[in-house]
C-alpha cells in the first residue's frame, strides 16, 4: 500500500470521503491513539533492553545511587566486561556456545540443502514417502524420556555432539528450502544436466548461488536456535565444564549465584557492582542475536518464510 | 493431503518420470515410464545426497518413539531397554489412580493453556490489524522490526530480563520505592505465578505472532473494500464484513495448532521460574516429567505421561481439523 490511489469517492449523506484503497483514513483523535499505542508497545520492549545495557556499563557509584539498575549510563565504562571476562567460566561457555552455533549451523544448513535437494526432485525415486517421513516429524515429539535414553544409548551424554545431533534436521526448515527449490526455474536445471552436469554438481554449481536468500534465513535460524539452546544442555550435559552460556547465564542472572565465589582470578581492586555483573552476562548472550538481527529482519521483508507458509 | 500448503509441482505427479539430461533422449523410452528398479539406480545419488539429513531424523526422531515402550516396562538403567521387565499398565497408575501431583501437574497445565488461548491468542490479531491499518510503510516496517525482536531471545534471557526489571529488587519496584510508592512483587509469588507466565509469553511472542495474519491481511484483495467503500460501508462494516473473514482461515489454522499443544506449556519458561513459587503453583506436565523421569529416575512413570501426553495431543490436532472441515474450513491440511 505504499502507493495510495484515491479512489472515486462514495458520497453517503453528501459528504465528500476521500479514500485509500477503499478504506477511510481515520480521524486525527484515532490516529493519535493508534500513535500512542504503537509507542507503548515499542517502549515494553525496547526499555528492558536499554536498562540491561546501561547498567552493564554504568560506574558502580551511580549504581549504589540508583539502588541497582540505571536508564542511562553517566560515566561508561567497560569494568564489568573486563571482570567476567577474567573469570574463567563465562568466557569458557562463551567458547562452547559459539563452538557448538557455528559447527551446528553448518552441519544442519548442509544437510537440510542436500535433503530439501533430494527431496525436491520432479518424479525421482521415492521422494513422496521420504517427504512424509520429514512432515510427520512435524506433528509429533518422541517425547522427552525416549530422546534422553536415545542419546544416552548413544553414548553423547556430557558430548558437544548431543547439542548438535538431535536437532540436526528441523523439517519446517527443510520444508521451506523444498519449496524454494522447487520454485526455482527448472529449465536452467534441465539445461545443466543436458550439458552433463551430475546431481551433484547441478546442486552445488547451479541451486546453492541461486538460492542464497533462502539459505541465508535458514542459517540464521538454525544459529539462533543453536545459540539459544537451553533444554538440550540441561538435559545432555552434566559437566559444568562443557556448559554453554544459555546455562551459565541461568545460574548467574536468573538464580543469582555469587560471580566473585565462583572466581578467585578476576583482577582488578575492586568488582563493579553485582547487577552490572549480571547485566554484562546478560548483554554477551543478547549481543549475537542483535547482531544477526537485521540480516535477518531483511529477509522477512522479502517475505520468503511467509511464502513457504501460505495456509 | 497436501499439509501446511506444500508446493508440489506439476511433474511429480504426472506419469513420466523420464527427465532431460537422463541421456536417453530417444522418443522409444520418454513414452513409456521407467519401471521402479531403473528409477532407483537412476535416483540413488540423489537420494544419497538426503542420506545425511534422513537418518538424523530417523535416528532422533522416529527411532526414540519406539523407546515409548519403557512406559509399559520397569525400565532399569543397567539391564537396559529390552531387558527390562514388562510391567503392563502400572505405570500408568499416576494417571488413572489420579496421583495427587500428577493431577495438579495436569490442572496448572490446562489453566496455562486456558490462560494462553484467551488472553495471548487475540494479542497478535488485535496488534496485526494496527499495524496493517497503518498507511505509512516506514512506520510499519519500524515497529514491526522492534516488536519481532524479543521472538529471537532464549527464555533464559526473557526469564533473566523480566526478574531484573520486575523483582522484588527490580528496575521497576526501586523506581517507585525511591519515590515513596509501594513497590508490588510479581516475582516469586505463586498467587501470581500464572499471570507472570502469560505475561511473559505475550512480551516474548505477541509480536512476532502477527507476522502470519499480516501475510493473509496483505493477501486481502483490495478490490473488496473499494467495492464495500462504494457500497457505503464504515470502517468498522469493512473490518467486520472484509477484513475478519480474509484472516479467519488463518486464525482456525493457528487455533487448531495451539490446542494440539494444549497440554505443552513451555518447559524452559517454567522450569527456570519454578524455585521461589514452589511446586504447587508451578508443576506442568513437561517438568513432571523431567523431574520424575531424568531427575528423579522413575523412568517408566514419566514416559508413561509423555506417552499420553503426546497421543492425546496428536488425537486433538486431528479432530480439531475434522472439526474445521465440517465447518468448511480448510484446517491445517485439506482432505
Amino acid at each position: 500500500m505504499s502507493t495510495p490511489t484515491l479512489a472515486p469517492a462514495a458520497r453517503p449523506a453528501g459528504r465528500r470521503r476521500r479514500t485509500v484503497h477503499g478504506v477511510t483514513p481515520p480521524g486525527y483523535p484515532v490516529r493519535a491513539l493508534k500513535g500512542v499505542v504503537l509507542l507503548i508497545c515499542c517502549a515494553v520492549v525496547v526499555m528492558p533492553f536499554v536498562a540491561v545495557i546501561s547498567t552493564s556499563l554504568a560506574a558502580q557509584p551511580q549504581i549504589d545511587a540508583a539502588g541497582g539498575y540505571v536508564l542511562w549510563p553517566d560515566n561508561p565504562n567497560l569494568d564489568a566486561y573486563r571482570a567476567i571476562f577474567a573469570n574463567g567460566v563465562v568466557t569458557r561457555a562463551l567458547a562452547v556456545s559459539i563452538g557448538i552455533t557455528v559447527v551446528g549451523t553448518l552441519l544442519s544448513l548442509a544437510c537440510t540443502a542436500l535433503l530439501a535437494y533430494s527431496l525436491s526432485r520432479p518424479g525421482s525415486f521415492g521422494a513422496k514417502p521420504l517427504l512424509l517421513v520429514v512432515l510427520f516429524t512435524l506433528l509429533f515429539s518422541p517425547g522427552m524420556i525416549p530422546s534422553y535414553l536415545m542419546v544416552k544409548q548413544l553414548g553423547l551424554l556430557d558430548s558437544y555432539w548431543s547439542l548438535i545431533l538431535p536437532v540436526l534436521i528441523n523439517g519446517f526448515n527443510v520444508i521451506i528450502v523444498r519449496s524454494f527449490f522447487l520454485d526455482l526455474p527448472q529449465d536452467v536445471l534441465d539445461s545443466a544436466r543436458i550439458d552433463g552436469a551430475g546431481e551433484f554438481s547441478t546442486f552445488v554449481r547451479i541451486v546453492l548461488p541461486l538460492s542464497k536468500a533462502v539459505l541465508a534465513v535458514t542459517g540464521l535460524f538454525y544459529a539462533v536456535a543453536y545459540w539459544n539452546s537451553f533444554f538440550s544442555a540441561l538435559l545432555y550435559i552434566n559437566d559444568t565444564a562443557k556448559w554453554p552460556m544459555q546455562l551459565v547465564l541461568r545460574t548467574y542472572v536468573v538464580d543469582n549465584a555469587s560471580i566473585g565465589a565462583q572466581s578467585g582470578d578476576i583482577t582488578g581492586e575492586f568488582l563493579p557492582a553485582p547487577q552490572s555483573l549480571q547485566m554484562a552476562i546478560l548483554v554477551t548472550s543478547i549481543v549475537p542475536i542483535l547482531v544477526v538481527y537485521p540480516f535477518l529482519q531483511r529477509h522477512f521483508a522479502k517475505g520468503i518464510l511467509v511464502g513457504a507458509v501460505k495456509g | 493431503m497436501a499439509p501446511l500448503g506444500i508446493k508440489d509441482s506439476p511433474a511429480t505427479t504426472g506419469s513420466s518420470p523420464q527427465r532431460p539430461g537422463d541421456g536417453a533422449t530417444s522418443a522409444a523410452r520418454s513414452r513409456r515410464p521407467l519401471r521402479r528398479r531403473d528409477r532407483l539406480r537412476r535416483d540413488s545419488f540423489l537420494l544419497l545426497l538426503g542420506l545425511p539429513g534422513i537418518a538424523a531424523v530417523i535416528l532422533f526422531q522416529y527411532i526414540p518413539l519406539a523407546g515409548n515402550v519403557i512406559a509399559f516396562k520397569d525400565y532399569q538403567p543397567y539391564v537396559g531397554i529390552v531387558e527390562s521387565p514388562w510391567v503392563g499398565l502400572a505405570n500408568f497408575s499416576v494417571i488413572f489412580n489420579g496421583d495427587p501431583d500428577f493431577l495438579n501437574a495436569l490442572a496448572n497445565t490446562l489453566i496455562l493453556s486456558f490462560l494462553q488461548v484467551v488472553f495471548v491468542f487475540p494479542v497478535p490479531i488485535a496488534l496485526a490489524l494496527l499495524l496493517n491499518s497503518l498507511l505509512n510503510e516506514r512506520i510499519k516496517r519500524a515497529v514491526q522490526s522492534v516488536l519481532y525482536l524479543p521472538h529471537f531471545m532464549s527464555w533464559v534471557i526473557v526469564v533473566a530480563i523480566f526478574q531484573h526489571m520486575l523483582g522484588n529488587g527490580g528496575l521497576v519496584n526501586m523506581w517507585l520505592r525511591a519515590r515513596g510508592m509501594e513497590g508490588f512483587s510479581l516475582i516469586g509469588d505463586p498467587e501470581l505465578f500464572k499471570a507472570l507466565i502469560t505475561s511473559q509469553v505475550v512480551w516474548k511472542d505477541a509480536g512476532w505472532g502477527t507476522i502470519l495474519f499480516l501475510a493473509a491481511l496483505s493477501r486481502i484483495d483490495v478490490e473488496l473494500y473499494e467495492a464495500s467503500a462504494v457500497d457505503g460501508a464504515s470502517r468498522l462494516r469493512q473490518l467486520w464484513h472484509v477484513t475478519l473473514p480474509g484472516i479467519k482461515g488463518i486464525i482456525v489454522l493457528l487455533l487448531i495448532l495451539k490446542l494440539g499443544d494444549v497440554l505443552t506449556v513451555g518447559f524452559e519458561q517454567i522450569y527456570l521460574q519454578q524455585g521461589p513459587v514452589g511446586l504447587e503453583a508451578s508443576e506442568v506436565l513437561d517438568t513432571y516429567v523431567y523431574t520424575n523421569g531424568v531427575v528423579g529416575g522413575n523412568w517408566g512413570v514419566a514416559a508413561a505421561v509423555g506417552l499420553v501426553k503426546g497421543v492425546i495431543g496428536v488425537i486433538l490436532v486431528l479432530g480439531a481439523n475434522k472439526i474445521a472441515h465440517l465447518f468448511g474450513e480448510r484446517g491445517v491440511y485439506s482432505r
